[in-house]
């Protein structure tokens, strides 16, 4: 379990991280390297270029910027999960940080990692699609942002171009009036998950409106339950449930079935629907 | 118990004056290993050292047409390049089968592959280079040119005449059988009042260890002798097997063994890498060194049980169990495993079943089945924890059919505290058991009427838990009865040999060896109490095939109970020879003087004579002024085998509550419990917590671990992401507690503890669960391990 050869080159800047990655066509970035050395170290990937981007300036800013918090790339998901900031204004983040992987994983690992590397069973993609957040990108034209609905656009594939470098996520801020909710099944505390839920709403009245419902670990990408979203909407949870049965078509996997995951998915949202209506949490 | 006749009446010998048997003391490699000063084979750095790195089969089962090498010989810091037929001509094969198991047959098994690929990850190529890194990518330019076969997957099918043959040779796919058929199993099922039927499934797992497996071997063609590093279990083993198939003299093979990151029965078989490891050195005269990575270990560490059981139970209504019968069938990989054969799981499982019981109709069929995925064996508990799920599931599946509270069906039924000697229905003899205080224990330990009554309170609130309990045997200590009579030159005996050095400590070098379960402190414990020093003066020297006396090492929960009573008769000889130097310096009667707490002391007075430094002084440096004639012995000596009894059994019971999510079909663990009977307990902690690893890796089984293997033959969750090892967050309490029966056959008194925890566990959670679910008329769940899936689908709700 040795990499093939590659070399490294420790960036200078965002500007020079593009710069490099542009130049080789098989370069990667390198965060906090806890999902990419493992594809190297299994050789199912082989960059010839890796592009060190840790301690470069302006990527580990956390902030709160016009109604919404700015998470630059580097931010480890441990700083994450200490931050006043995030916790009252992303609470979702918050709330689903504790769920990704062990203290040692999470000291290390990046949020800009996370959602650049895009594994569908990964918490933080989901958050950003449950929260309608988006996605800061520098390129070698310049940089761009790119929403989280169309950020994730196939199995571990994103809007990331090979010369992109993500330089932040950026989510609204919650308000008085914001609901979230969060919910994951994994065999043993720190795995990614069998079937997980991030959600967000406004409260209305009595009610909910702007659901947004993304499951992760169910296909290739974070996936929204619009149909569920629309019946949670109408206060139908019941048939907010049945319309998983759309929403969703879970694979097979080596842990469990489609099946048991699309059950599974159903028990989660009653779990997080009752969260969503107890109030800001 | 044996009483020595050096003790007052009514203390035994273990209770000697600062006697250390029976306390807690702190290990004395902790420091060593917590420091991270240990030194795992991982760490052996030998002058020219290369590393190997094999080329693996992708397919279950190919015909290997063509290795073209050229390429991987040209790439950079690359030494060799070799397949199995260049590796055939310094190491000859190997056929794994023991005489005592009639009619266990197999095939040759090369080092590396030759003609044939038999499973997905076999090895059909070894590359050594200066490093890892480079050995890896010069691997992938090795090209071979397969021609798949089909492979035999499904032990159902292999017997069928059409299924191919694995071993053609062989004429069949049946690597064993075996039948037994004791009392009058017909007529018992005949006069039951209840029978209950059903089929177990025991998924295929393996033991994951920390260090995986590794060798560095260092042939040295200048003193025509080769040095082994490895972490196993059993050195002279390997010594003997190493010189045969290298075609050396056992004087011309040293094995060194010192820290193994855990081995769990993992590390105690013949691996064909390493071995084409050994016979690397020998070929390119220099060290070559082997570790597994991790994604290898899951393709070629030893996997275990993978059994399909079908089982029936007779039963009267006032809870008297009437007969026992099973059906077995286990597919193994495509040889059975050298020395210990894969057979002895399906043996031990004909052999346990029913063992708690007086019952004595039982009828057992086994068979096990050769397949082209990776190979069985031992692995810990070896076809305990399978037997003894099978019996205490039919057990609480009867107590529930005949409405009756599963510890007392038990209880009518367990054999008697004052029974023994007893012998089991499949022939097991038994010295002395206590599954009543066993029992009685536990249940006092759990409170189980109180346990109840909570149960019932939490279902009235829709929260659903279960209590399961698993009542078991455990073969430890073997005699040669278990390896030795088949053939195999495994050593059941075990030697200490004890020395005095010139300051007064000593030090004790035995057979068995370390592999983090706390063999050394035992061992330390057990020599300072029958020689009479601190432990502070005792130091441990094992796991080296040049200066250890002969022996088995660590396997089958032996090393305490063998190794164990060698220190003890050791360390009584060297003491005796110390007290007669002693008494010739203090013209004494040796009889009346002892030693304590390192001085030689008059036995009667406790006053103090002379210091062991003084006395070493005297017989190393000063021998002239001893009397003329006597010549001071400062060293002894001592085996010892178990004689009286093929094995010394152990018994206990455990039982473990639980919480099953009716919704989501996941299981919290809440509190588990263990009653054990392993003898004397020479070390209360390290024994403890032997039981809680064992109870951990018997929940691994019972909840978590599988390997999963597609009808291709190719393992889908090879890797520790997908493959599920307990992790700590998810594991209850433990709580231990201890009965305790000692074996005459030893003054010692102690027999085996490491495997009981393995044992009873997933029997406990396999019936907490069925205990759980069974007010909802869920169908009971029988095949391990359960998952979230499979109790969802036994509750209907997928
Ligand atoms: C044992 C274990 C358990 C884990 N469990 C979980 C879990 O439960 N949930 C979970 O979500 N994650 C889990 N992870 C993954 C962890 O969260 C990773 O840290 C994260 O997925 C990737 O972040 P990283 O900073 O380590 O990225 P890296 O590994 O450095 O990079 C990952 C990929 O993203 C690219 N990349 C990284 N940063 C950027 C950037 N700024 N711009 C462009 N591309 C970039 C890299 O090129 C690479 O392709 C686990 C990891 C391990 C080892």
């Amino acid at each position: 379990m040795k990499p093939a050869p590659f070399a490294y080159t420790k960036a200078r800047s965002v500007e020079h991280a593009v710069e490099l990655a542009g130049r080789d066509g098989e370069a990667r970035i390198l965060a906090g390297g806890q999902s990419l050395i493992a594809t190297l170290n299994m050789r199912l990937s082989r960059p010839t270029l890796l592009v060190d981007i840790n301690g470069l300036d302006g990527l580990d800013g956390l902030a709160l910027k016009d109604g919404a918090v700015e998470i630059g790339a580097l931010v480890r998901h441990a700083q994450a999960g200490r931050s006043d900031i995030i916790a009252k204004n992303a609470p979702l983040i918050a709330k689903a940080i504790p769920h990704i992987g062990h203290p040692a994983i999470r000291n290390r690992g990046t949020i800009g990692g996370s959602i650049a590397f895009a594994d569908p069973a990964a918490e933080l993609p989901a958050c950003l699609v449950a929260l309608g957040g988006e996605v800061v990108i520098a390129g070698g034209r310049g940089e761009r942002t790119v929403k989280a609905d169309d950020f994730f656009t196939g199995l571990f594939e994103t809007e990331l171009g090979s010369d992109d470098v993500l330089k932040a996520i950026r989510v609204p801020a919650a308000n008085a009036a914001t609901r979230i909710g969060f919910a994951e099944l994994a065999r043993r505390h720190g795995d990614y998950a069998l079937v997980g839920l991030a959600a967000a709403a406004r409260a209305e009245g009595d009610g909910l409106a702007d659901i947004r419902l993304a499951y992760f670990g169910v296909g290739a990408t974070p996936v929204r339950a619009r149909k569920a979203e629309a019946e949670l909407a109408r206060g139908a949870l019941d048939d907010a449930v049945a319309a998983l049965a759309d929403d969703l078509d879970p694979p097979d996997d080596v842990q469990e079935t489609g099946a048991v995951k699309r059950h599974l998915a159903g028990v989660l949202l009653r779990r997080v629907a009752k969260q969503l209506m107890e109030g800001r949490q | 118990m044996q009483i020595a006749d050096d003790v007052p009446p009514g203390l035994t010998a273990l209770d000697r004056p600062n006697s250390y048997i029976g306390r807690s003391v702190p290990r004395p490699n902790l420091a060593r290993l917590a420091q991270g000063r240990a030194q795992y084979v991982s760490d052996v750095v030998l002058p020219r050292m290369a590393h190997a790195v094999f080329v693996r089969s992708p397919h279950a089962h190919a015909r290997i047409k063509h290795v073209d090498t050229a390429a991987a010989k040209k790439a950079p810091s690359v030494i060799a390049v070799v397949t199995g037929a260049e590796l055939a001509k310094v190491i000859t094969p190997w056929v794994g089968v023991l005489t005592h198991l009639k009619g266990l047959k197999s095939a040759p098994q090369h080092a590396i592959a030759i003609d044939r690929a038999c499973w997905q990850g076999e090895a059909v190529c070894a590359v050594v280079a200066r490093t890892r890194a480079e050995a890896e990518d010069a691997c992938e330019l090795v090209e071979v040119e397969y021609e798949p076969l089909p492979a035999v997957t499904d032990p159902e099918t292999a017997l069928d005449p059409k299924t191919p043959l694995i071993q053609p040779e062989l004429g069949d796919n049946l690597c064993f059988e075996r039948k037994l058929d004791a009392g009058e199993v017909d007529k018992a099922f005949a006069e039951s009042d209840a029978v209950v039927e059903t089929t177990f499934m025991f998924g295929r797992h393996t033991g994951v260890c920390n260090e995986p497996r590794a060798v560095v071997a260092d042939w040295n063609p200048g003193e025509q002798r080769l040095t082994v590093y490895h972490g196993t279990q059993a050195p002279h083993m390997m010594q003997n097997l190493f010189a045969k198939h290298l075609d050396l003299a056992e004087h011309q093979v040293r094995v060194l063994t010192k820290d193994v990151g855990g081995s769990f029965g993992i590390k105690v078989h013949t691996y064909a890498d390493e071995m084409a490891t050994v016979a690397l050195s020998k070929l390119l005269k220099r060290p070559v060194k082997f570790v597994a990575d991790r994604v290898e270990s899951f393709v070629t560490d030893i996997h275990a049980r993978d059994h399909r059981i079908k089982a029936k139970i007779g039963v009267k209504n006032d809870g008297t169990i009437t007969a026992f019968e099973i059906d077995d069938l286990t597919g193994i990989g495509p040889y059975s495993v050298y020395p210990r054969t894969s057979g002895i799981e399906a043996n031990q499982i004909v052999n346990l079943v029913g063992g708690p019981y007086t019952c004595m109709n039982y009828r057992a069929l086994a068979r096990v089945v050769f397949m082209n995925k990776n190979v069985m064996c031992q692995y810990r508990a070896v076809g305990h924890p399978i037997a003894v799920a099978v019996t205490e599931g039919l057990v609480e599946l009867a107590a529930a059919k005949i409405g009756m509270d599963p510890v007392d069906l038990r209880r009518k039924n367990l054999f008697a505290d004052d029974a023994y000697p007893a012998a089991s229905a499949a022939g097991l003899k038994f010295e002395a058991l206590s599954h009543h205080a066993s029992t009685d224990k536990l249940v006092k330990m759990m409170d189980y009427p109180a346990l109840r009554t909570e149960q019932q309170r939490l279902r009235g609130q829709g929260i659903c838990r279960g209590i399961g309990f698993a009542s078991f045997i455990e073969v430890t200590n073997p005699s040669a009865a278990f390896y030795g009579v088949g053939g195999a030159k495994i050593s059941s005996q075990d030697g200490v040999t004890m020395k005095l050095d010139a300051q007064g400590s000593i030090s004790c070098h035995t057979g068995v060896s370390e592999q983090g379960q706390g063999a050394e402190a035992v061992i330390a414990q057990v020599a300072a109490t029958a020689f009479g020093v601190p432990m502070e003066r005792v130091r441990v020297v094992m796991g080296d095939t040049d200066n250890t006396p002969y022996g088995g090492g660590t396997w089958a929960s032996r090393a305490a109970g063998i190794g164990g009573e060698a220190a003890w008769q050791a360390g009584k000889a060297l003491r005796q020879n110390v007290l007669t130097a002693a008494g010739s310096i203090l013209q004494a009667r040796p009889e009346a003087l002892d030693i304590r707490n390192g001085i030689v002391i008059d036995a009667d007075t406790g006053n103090e004579r002379i210091g062991l430094d003084e006395v070493a002084r005297v017989c190393y440096f000063r021998p002239d002024t001893l009397p003329p004639g006597f010549q001071a012995e400062l060293m002894a000596t001592r085996h010892y085998v178990p004689r009286a009894w093929p094995f010394a059994f152990t018994n206990g019971i455990q039982a473990a509550y639980l919480e099953v999510d009716i919704d989501t079909g996941f299981v919290t663990l809440i509190k588990h419990w263990c009653v054990e009977d392993c003898g004397t307990v020479i070390n209360p902690q390290l024994v403890d917590e032997q039981i809680r690893g064992g109870v951990v890796q018997g929940i691994g089984a019972a909840l978590f671990e599988h390997c999963l293997y597609d009808e291709r033959g190719q393992l889908l969750n090879g890797n520790m992401a997908d493959y599920l090892v307990p992790m700590a967050a998810e594991m209850p309490d433990i709580e231990c507690g201890h009965v305790v029966s000692p074996t005459a056959d030893s003054e010692l008194g102690a027999k085996g503890a490491g495997e009981a925890g393995t044992a009873g566990a997933p029997a406990s959670v396999m019936n907490a669960i069925n205990d759980a679910l069974r007010p909802l008329g869920a169908a009971p769940l029988t095949d391990m391990p359960f998952t979230p899936g499979k109790i969802l689908r036994a509750l209907g709700k997928v």
